[in-house]
């Protein structure tokens, strides 16, 4: 996509992810941050969009914005009182040192990085995406997918008790 | 493309005639980047004319209300206007004057974005939506995916408002649509998933084409599909028979219970919008869009599309006043011990038939087959389904689980007989 249209979104865009990812860090309150995460997220699906990776965008915003914030969500609620007294720790120090750390690693991936330029077809449609999956990366698709039926497993073993698992059978006389 | 509409601005059966005519006369005379800005603003106000004010006023309020009331009995708003056709006019000027409280406690900010945040996907969810051959505002390789994210970012509306409201209810009633959306979205997005291996694209116009060239509709082909999407965007939606985020006879109203005035006017009137984008979206997908074998060439696409998109949504006005609140254990049990099975076997059968389809040299006509298979193979599979996972029903409960756990009943004195004044 080019032209004046793009590069306003592009700035609209940038201003939004920007501030929304800054609102995060500075704001008290955990279930605003999320928020602001949420804020974030959609606008990182926009420049998906504006690179013509339109089910990339789509798929950023039903994992991320739809499945992972809610759960978010889910973990803030259900602590309590998540959403006052979160004043400064001693933890600031090294939170910053990591942060700097990770944006130095990501600068030098960026840099280093041969980008594609030039016009063409970047292979980014859902149907490229399901072939290059099934066919060239077929080993990671297939580990994932182990990877997360164990998880699912495991959690679900990890939150019955033995109580709630008696409880589940049929009586005899019922 | 043939068989369809001619390029003159004054042939009215094809609507995006006129905005294209508009938006050339403008590129005449103003720079290029001014069609950006001119044509949302021509498509909203087209699809609002045409589309969204009828429908949401007319069908959604008080064809709701009054049809509503026929089923039960009564006779629904019949004095504002003729026929009452202006009370929902007369409804939104009530709402408008109302003062729009907010509790001391609440946390201001959210309370007040979050009627913002749910307004904003509902119309963001009718630009996929093909009115007719060329009219789709943006037409969107991935316009199904689109519609699925766009649809879960309500959830986080409702959710921000129950918070927000800081009140026992609400939180509950907040908790509730995220769980029951989380539930419901998985058998949903399989069934769609169905639909797109089946037809083989993922965007909306592609998928109305593909139902005209077959000359057969979806819901015939994927009558399982259809079945589990109806009960999962209802549950979505949080209509009547599984609108247990705002039961009011358990808590209150749900997320909504602090809200007033136009807040709680924006929720309710908005509730309708997304019943009727759901509508849209399944008359696109199961019931062939603006296609109607053959009859497009003589009526209007776009009036066949807007016919078949208010009797699906007469059927969920059907189901609000005919089937009794669902309780919350039933329904998240449903989602997953129910629609999910039938979603996996559904997808598993339509994966099938889709290689058999590309393999075999029947050309075409194999949906009929396929349609006369599926068919009977999901009454079947419903039915035996509801019969091996249902409950018995008990006319005399004879131990019920509150008395059984609490060791029966057990009288605490010998009662007077006849002594009592």
């Amino acid at each position: 996509m080019e032209g004046a249209g793009v590069n306003i979104a592009f700035y609209v865009l940038s201003i939004l992810t920007l501030v929304a990812a800054g609102g995060v860090m500075v704001s008290r309150n955990l279930l605003h941050a999320v928020l602001f995460l949420i804020v974030a997220f959609i606008g990182v699906a926009g420049f998906f969009v504006l690179l013509s990776a339109e089910f990339i965008a789509m798929a950023q915003i039903v994992i991320y914005v739809g499945a992972i914030a809610v759960l978010i969500l889910f973990a803030i609620v259900l602590t309590p009182r998540s959403v006052r007294d979160n004043s400064e720790t001693a933890m600031v120090g090294p939170a910053i040192l990591l942060g700097v750390a990770l944006a130095t690693v990501f600068l030098f991936v960026i840099h280093d990085t041969g980008w594609m330029t030039g016009a063409g077809d970047p292979g980014l449609s859902a149907s490229d995406l399901g072939r290059a999956l099934l066919s060239t990366w077929v080993l990671p698709f297939e580990i994932a997918s182990v990877l997360l039926t164990a998880a699912l497993v495991g959690a679900i073993m990890l939150v019955r008790s033995e109580a709630e698992e008696s409880e589940d059978v049929p009586d005899a006389d019922a | 493309m043939d068989n369809l509409a001619t390029d003159h601005w004054y042939d009215f059966r094809d609507l995006a005639n006129l905005s294209r005519v508009i938006l050339e006369g403008i590129d005449k005379v103003a720079p290029y980047e001014l069609a950006y800005i001119v044509a949302p603003i021509i498509g909203f106000v087209a699809a609002f004319v045409i589309f969204v004010l009828p429908s949401q006023l007319f069908v959604g309020v008080y064809g709701e209300r009054r049809i509503i009331g026929r089923i039960q009995s009564r006779r629904g708003p019949n004095r504002v206007g003729p026929f009452g056709l202006l009370q929902p006019v007369a409804d939104a000027l009530k709402l408008l004057q109302k003062e729009a409280l907010t509790p001391k406690v609440a946390d201001r900010t959210l309370m007040w974005a979050a009627p913002v945040f749910f307004v904003a996907p509902a119309v963001l969810l009718f630009a996929v939506i093909p009115f007719g051959p060329r009219m789709v505002f943006a037409d969107v390789p991935a316009g199904l995916i689109f519609f699925i994210a766009v649809s879960g970012l309500p959830v986080l509306a409702a959710f921000i408002a129950g918070w927000s409201s800081n009140n026992k209810y609400s939180l509950y009633g907040a908790m509730r649509i995220v769980a029951m959306s989380v539930s419901y979205e998985v058998p949903l997005v399989l069934m769609l998933l169905c639909v797109v291996v089946f037809t083989n694209t993922m965007s909306l116009p592609g998928i109305v084409w593909f139902q005209k060239d077959v000359d057969l509709w979806l819901i015939f082909m994927q009558p399982l599909a259809f079945v589990v999407y109806f009960i999962a965007v209802s549950a979505e939606l949080n209509r009547t028979p599984t609108d247990i985020a705002e039961a009011e006879s358990e808590i209150v109203a749900g997320y909504l219970t602090e809200y007033s005035g136009m807040k709680w006017g924006l929720f309710y009137g908005m509730d309708i919008g997304y019943a009727l984008a759901a509508s849209a979206f399944a008359a696109t997908i199961f019931l062939g869009g603006w296609s109607m074998w053959g009859l497009e060439q003589w009526v209007p696409p776009w009036v066949i599309f807007i016919a078949k998109t208010h009797l699906f949504y007469m059927v969920f006005i059907w189901t609000r006043g005919t089937l009794p609140r669902l309780r919350i254990d039933q329904l998240m049990g449903f989602a997953w011990k129910f629609l999910l099975p039938l979603a996996v076997v559904n997808l598993f059968l339509v994966s099938l038939e889709r290689l058999w389809w590309s393999e075999s040299d029947l050309g075409g006509g194999i949906v009929f087959v396929i349609a006369a298979i599926n068919v009977p193979v999901s009454a079947v599979a419903v039915y035996l389904w509801a019969r091996f996972l249902g409950y018995k029903p008990e006319r005399v409960p004879t131990r019920p689980r509150l008395a059984r756990e609490a060791g029966g009943y057990v009288p605490l004195e010998e009662p007077v007989i006849g002594g009592g004044k």
